[in-house]
């Protein structure tokens, strides 16, 4: 008997391919982990604080996303699988509103993106805004999963990186109840996983831009929607960036789209992939015909 | 009615009857302060066992660290399917619903734990 025909889930390889881009940011060398599927328009995806582009594998794994769009995630240095630069032990990582723009624009340049699209979440939704802000020339239109303008810290961020606490579980325990409480299991504990490898002191260094450095209140209302288009899509259940805080945002960006995802927390792409992609690409068709029409 | 109490009577219960949650513990002991509006409680938590559970009011209680809410606020978080926003004790946090006090190490140190611990009426049904 052929043992394909007797194994219900033979092994199989994704479409995602990953490389190691050496490029400059901020004048250190640094080594960056990128990967992509799929061809045609390119969305360029970013991962949130403390995270990885292990969130945008189902996104990545989407045929039919894959067949308009070339999907790139990469791992802020730091993170997953991008080391840190060289000296890093001497220092207290925290990420700047300016360092994260230009770490995007470069792998951006790198990679020759022409106007790609721009999706990120939480911390990625709000860099966007900057990038929509600052940047506008320089992308398609841009897509914020659980943006909003400011976060004030909710709790002593110091638990996040001490010797005598688990950096994996508490970062873990900190985001668990920011995953919607309908979310699947499987989904649930994969992205608890992510947030348990991260290293001692990234989402705390993270969270410096999504709690002091990163505040975009006062000038969200000069994004210009006609030089780069606007997408907000908002998990119902997420208390660290709220769907109040999207609507402010709503409120203030004239052109923007916004909608509330039911049942969804902070994690849309990786806590409960088939429902966000069912949210997602509506939103993706919208941008390709509007980047096309610029 | 005191039959009627979750926390008093089916808390230890269902949390040592979860082997998976008491290996998560297994490194807590502490003793911690859970107050539901007026009801006060001590809860004795021994290498990740509910070794204790007494109801107040005390006289001169010895705890760790508190858990503070209103009654309204737990029964919501306590129903099966809480509203955003009283769905985790960090939402509660956020929200300003629920005030942590004390010597807060071994609630931060295991948060996880704690998170199933009190999410444990919820499953149970706990009275609102």
């Amino acid at each position: 008997m052929n043992p394909q025909q007797a194994n219900p889930h033979p092994a199989v390889f994704e479409p995602i391919i990953g490389r190691y881009l050496h490029l400059t940011l901020g004048g250190r060398a640094h080594r960056v982990y990128v990967e992509e599927a799929g061809s045609g328009i390119p969305l360029l995806c970013l991962h949130t604080a403390g995270a990885d582009t292990r969130q945008y594998r189902a996104v990545m794994n989407d045929p039919r996303i894959l067949q308009t769009f070339r999907v790139i995630a990469f791992d802020l240095p730091w993170h997953g699988k991008s080391s840190p630069p060289e000296g890093w032990q001497q220092e207290t990582y925290r990420l700047t509103s300016e360092d994260y723009a230009q770490a995007i624009i470069a792998v951006a340049d790198a990679m020759a993106l022409d106007k790609p699209l721009v999706m990120g979440c939480s911390i990625g939704g709000r860099i966007v805004l900057h990038l929509a802000l600052e940047h506008a020339h320089r992308f398609g239109g841009a897509i914020g999963l659980q943006s909003g303008a400011h976060v004030d810290p909710y709790y002593d961020l110091e638990w996040l990186n001490r010797p005598d606490v688990h950096g994996g579980e508490v970062c873990a325990g900190i985001v668990s109840g920011l995953v919607g409480p309908g979310s699947p299991d499987n989904h649930r504990w994969e992205t608890l996983w992510h947030y348990m490898q991260s290293g001692p002191g990234v989402f705390k260094g993270d969270l410096h831009f999504y709690t002091a450095d990163g505040d975009i209140r006062d000038r969200v209302a000069g994004i210009d929607t006609r030089r780069c288009p606007l997408w907000l899509l908002t998990g119902e259940y997420d208390y660290s960036c709220t769907p109040q805080d999207t609507e402010f945002l709503a409120g203030r960006i004239a052109g923007s789209h916004w909608q509330i995802m039911e049942g969804m927390g902070h994690f849309p792409m990786s806590e409960d992939p088939d429902r966000f992609l069912a949210y997602l690409r509506p939103v993706l068709a919208q941008a390709a015909e509007a980047r096309l029409r610029e | 009615m005191q039959d009627d109490d979750f926390i008093l009577n089916r808390l230890a219960d269902a949390v040592n009857r979860q082997e998976r949650l008491v290996w998560r513990g297994r490194h807590l002991n502490t003793v911690f302060l859970l107050e539901r509006g007026t009801d006060a409680y001590l809860i004795t938590v021994a290498a990740g066992r509910i070794q204790a559970v007494r109801q107040g009011p005390f006289v001169m209680p010895r705890w760790q660290f508190a858990l503070r809410a209103s009654a309204e606020d737990w029964a919501q978080f306590w129903r099966p399917l809480p509203p955003p926003g009283y769905h985790d004790l960090m939402a509660l946090v956020k929200f300003r619903r629920l005030r942590a006090e004390g010597d807060l190490y071994p609630l931060m140190s295991n948060l996880l734990y704690f998170k199933d611990v009190l999410a444990c009426p919820r499953a149970e049904g706990a009275p609102s």
